[in-house]
């Protein structure tokens, strides 16, 4: 008979005890952020789509050496090259030497995994993770990023 | 209340808890014959979510095959990264500097606690109770702003390289991860008197779901699940890898093998874990986080390699078979929650409805990770 | 004889009116407050405050388009939303709001209540049985049983009531509490010192048998999809929907006027229409508090606890009352 009366007791009291709860944390203030009226900084490492990074000049440090592409787990990337001649003073006179020159920079967003294998395999320091979060679309097309334009619309 | 009860009619009907259901927590179909509210045979049905893991792990090289690892169960996904790095290493005889070794099991260990609120939330969300998944989840969030501001991303993380970490952490963080502490304490606090304390819950979980050791290991259930019934089995103190051995920690074992004895290991495990992240912070040594001979082609000699480690579902082990070539000639993910999830069969026969998803829930699954 | 007819007419509409303004606007507050207690916002964005989410929603509901599964009773298809909804607001007639604001006094409103809300049982049961889905036939078998074991402690508290006042018209219960806090059903008294309890029981039956968590079986979410509304869609679902926050209304203005006083001040100084107002949203702010802090039971929990605990509580109190008042 005791034990009949202090299990209903002992309940009430802990049901009491969660409804003290809840009445405190009513009173505190709310921890969302509304967005879109209000955004987050992004940390300083987030994983957005790689981007290409340019030296002093405004032209990509990429030299179309075809490490990421490689390197990709999920062929995401790529890239195209061509060569080009160029003139250079070497011991007073000159030769012409060739290098690759960057025409073209494919990512497919679509199957990237953000695993940075491309950014680590990379010699020349040539891309890096952005800040893009923003990316919702409707098309598939619309991840499909051409790099090499995006460098250029960003430095004009 | 529910033990094995006597069939009254031999009327039955089929109920399809279908691949698209609340407490499923995934895509897994339950074919369940039903007298009533009373389960009469249960058969699960996986392979929904099938994405062919392994025969990637074949087709790729071991750098490439390091995203895979966190899609498998991504609510703990740096435990899986750190059982695949540690079986390379192995295989390829690469040395791992101490201060990775230490910033890996700390992060392991923020994970796990994150991943152990969030099946806390759902958990009681499943039987009702919709406030504590949103506390938890505030909990969770401060975890994943910390391992976000270190490696970039906050569910499926590729932060572990063969031989150490993609890049170091800062004071910010070892500061973040110092506050964190006694706010997680306070807040595990608030959840033992909302929830464990309450009398509605006590009654939802106590001999709800009886589990035994027997069954366990019959079916090779592993992890708080065997925890719960009695076994004291724990990979890092069994057998032991990484720097585990240096730190202080205690494993939770509860003998009443019902659904309130697995559900109180979780609770007092993710205390455990945050003794290790304090003991972690405070022996954290400098120096380089990657070493200085990095093989630039990771080709291991011909063998078998095995490594187990301990996740927050289990003991999750990887078997690399390689032939001396660029890829794995075999590459077996042994998935704890597999093993987990076959005993629900034989032991869901004769409990109400109510009850049996009870015990699924407290059986923590994730069904990716089943079906790898 | 004319001027009496539309009196009676406008007293019933106006009643109506209050009972589906509240049903559409607890809504909104219920989203708020179970916003507040998980600490984020809450509807905010529809309108000031979110005022205006509640027409939204209404007008999205209205404008989707209805489906009866194939195969499905058509003719209990239909009648069951209609008979969850209507009972309800139709006992607001009898209600009295204060001494002079009443639709319709009856001289056995307790009675004419309580057979209404026996109707709610019925609706469940047809919505289960006809939309012909084994995911609502076991909810709403759960619901009946639910709906049927919580009436009785809840009318043998009532008895006790009754048999204190002597009356079964709701005007005169609450006229026999005026004066303060200290004539109020809930404080024991000398021929009744178990009070407190009955009112605790009684309130434990208004949530049962509104199906307001932790007894929320009939549409245990996580469960049973939506329990027995499981096939319902546009305006059958909200029907439903608003039928609950009525129903829950009706239950706070019971609790009101059987325990609390009715319109009477705490202190006896004003009474009026806004004490019986302040009452019934504290009730429903309670409700609301409760759904958000506790997990649901299991069915056996259920009936264990009207069973075994609250009938036999109850029935002793109605004893203990009967015996007293013979000597007081």
């Amino acid at each position: 008979m005791g034990s009949y009366f202090s299990e209903i007791f002992l309940g009430l009291k802990s049901l009491v005890i969660g409804l003290g709860i809840t009445a405190k944390e009513f009173f505190k203030p709310v921890v969302t952020v509304s967005y879109p009226y209000e955004t987050i900084k992004m940390s300083e490492r987030y994983r957005g789509h790689i981007e290409l990074i340019e030296d002093e000049e405004g032209k990509p440090k990429c030299v179309a050496c075809g490490m990421c592409q490689r390197a990709c787990p999920s062929g995401c990337i790529s890239l195209a090259s061509k060569s080009v001649e160029y003139e250079v003073e070497v011991k007073g006179e000159m030769k012409t030497k060739k290098k690759k020159v960057l025409t073209q920079y494919n990512l497919n967003f679509t199957t990237c995994s953000l695993c940075g294998q491309c950014v680590e395999s990379c010699g020349f320091g040539a891309i890096t993770f952005s800040k893009e979060y923003n990316l919702a679309s409707s098309r598939k097309e619309d991840f499909h990023f051409d790099l090499l334009n995006r460098l250029k619309e960003r430095n004009s | 209340m529910s033990g094995p009860i006597q069939i009254r009619s031999d009327e039955t009907f089929t109920l399809n808890v279908g691949p698209q259901h609340p407490a499923t927590h995934g895509v897994l179909r339950v074919k369940m014959q039903m007298d009533g509210e009373y389960i009469v045979k249960a058969e699960t049905v996986l392979g929904y979510i099938h994405r062919m893991h392994e025969l990637m792990g074949e087709n790729r090289t071991y750098p490439q095959v390091l995203p895979n690892l966190s899609r498998l169960d991504y609510l703990g996904a740096l435990g899986y990264t750190h059982g695949h790095v540690l079986a390379v290493e192995r295989a390829a005889g690469i040395e791992v500097p101490e201060r990775a070794e230490y910033i890996r099991a700390i992060t392991v260990e923020l994970n796990r606690v994150a991943s152990h609120l969030f099946w806390f939330g759902a958990f009681v969300m499943d039987l009702g109770g919709f406030t504590p998944l949103m506390y938890a989840i505030q909990d969770r969030e401060h975890i994943l702003d910390m391992l976000e501001a270190v490696t970039g991303s906050r569910l499926t993380y590729c932060y572990y390289r063969f031989g150490g970490l993609y890049n170091d952490v800062d004071d910010d963080f070892i500061a973040a991860a110092r506050a964190f502490l006694p706010r997680m304490r306070k807040s595990l606090k608030k959840y033992d008197a909302l929830v464990t304390g309450n009398i509605i819950f006590r009654k939802r979980l106590e001999d709800i779901g009886p589990i035994s050791a027997e069954m366990c290991r019959k079916y090779g259930a592993t992890g708080p699940v065997a925890r719960g019934a009695g076994i004291d089995f724990d990979v890092r103190k069994n057998e032991p890898y990484s720097v585990y051995p240096e730190f202080d920690f205690d494993v939770p074992v509860y003998h009443e093998c019902d659904s309130l004895a697995r559900y109180k290991v979780r609770m007092d495990e993710m205390e455990q874990s945050l003794r290790i992240i304090e003991q972690g912070l405070d022996k954290l040594p400098d120096g380089p986080i990657m070493p200085k001979k990095k093989p630039k082609l990771i080709k291991p000699p011909k063998g078998d390699y095995y490594q187990a480690v301990e996740t927050a579902r289990g003991s999750f082990g990887i078997r690399i078979v390689s032939d001396g070539t660029k890829n794995a000639y075999r590459f077996k993910l042994r998935s704890p929650t597999y093993s987990n999830m076959s005993l629900f069969d034989e032991a869901c026969e004769g409990m109400m409805i109510m009850d049996a998803l009870a015990m699924m829930g407290s059986l923590d699954l994730v069904i990716p990770e089943i079906d790898r | 004889m004319s001027l009496t007819i539309l009196n009676a007419v406008v007293a019933v509409v106006i009643a109506i009116a209050f009972a589906a303004l509240n049903a559409a606007y607890l809504v909104w507050a219920e989203r708020r407050g179970a916003g507040r207690i998980q600490r984020r916002p809450g509807p905010n964005v529809n309108g000031p405050l979110g005022l205006l989410q509640p027409p939204a929603d209404g007008i999205k509901l209205m404008t989707k388009q209805l489906m009866i599964p194939g195969g499905a009773d058509k003719a209990l298809f239909m009648v069951a939303p209609v008979l969850a909804m209507a009972p309800a607001i139709t006992s607001f007639v009898t209600v009295p709001f204060s001494d002079t604001i009443v639709a319709h006094s009856m001289n056995i409103g307790v009675l004419m209540i309580f057979a209404f809300a026996s109707l709610g049982a019925l609706a469940i049961l047809f919505a289960g049985w006809g939309s012909r889905n084994k995911y609502g036939v076991m909810a709403s078998v759960r619901a009946v049983s639910q709906n049927i074991s919580y009436e009785i402690p809840m009318l043998i508290t009532v008895i006790t009531i009754v048999m204190m006042t002597g009356t079964m018209n709701l005007k005169e219960i609450v006229a026999a509490q005026s004066g303060g806090i200290w004539n109020w059903h809930i404080v024991p008294s000398l021929s009744s010192p178990l009070m407190p309890i009955s009112f605790l029981i009684f309130f434990i039956c208004s949530l049962a048998e509104t199906n307001r968590a932790p007894f929320d079986l009939g549409e245990a979410e996580s469960e049973l999809v939506a329990g027995f509304h499981t096939e319902y869609g546009s305006m059958g679902f909200g029907l439903f929907f608003m039928g609950e926050y009525a129903n829950i209304v009706i239950g706070a203005s019971l609790i009101t006027i059987l325990f609390l006083g009715g319109w009477d001040c705490p202190l006896g100084l004003f009474p009026g229409v806004w004490w019986f107002l302040l009452k019934i949203y504290l009730l429903i702010f309670s409700f609301i508090w409760i759904r958000w802090t506790f997990p649901r039971t299991t069915i056996y929990g259920l009936l264990n606890l009207s069973w075994k605990i609250l009938i036999p509580i109850s029935l002793f109190n109605l004893l203990l009352t009967a015996g007293l008042l013979k000597v007081f």
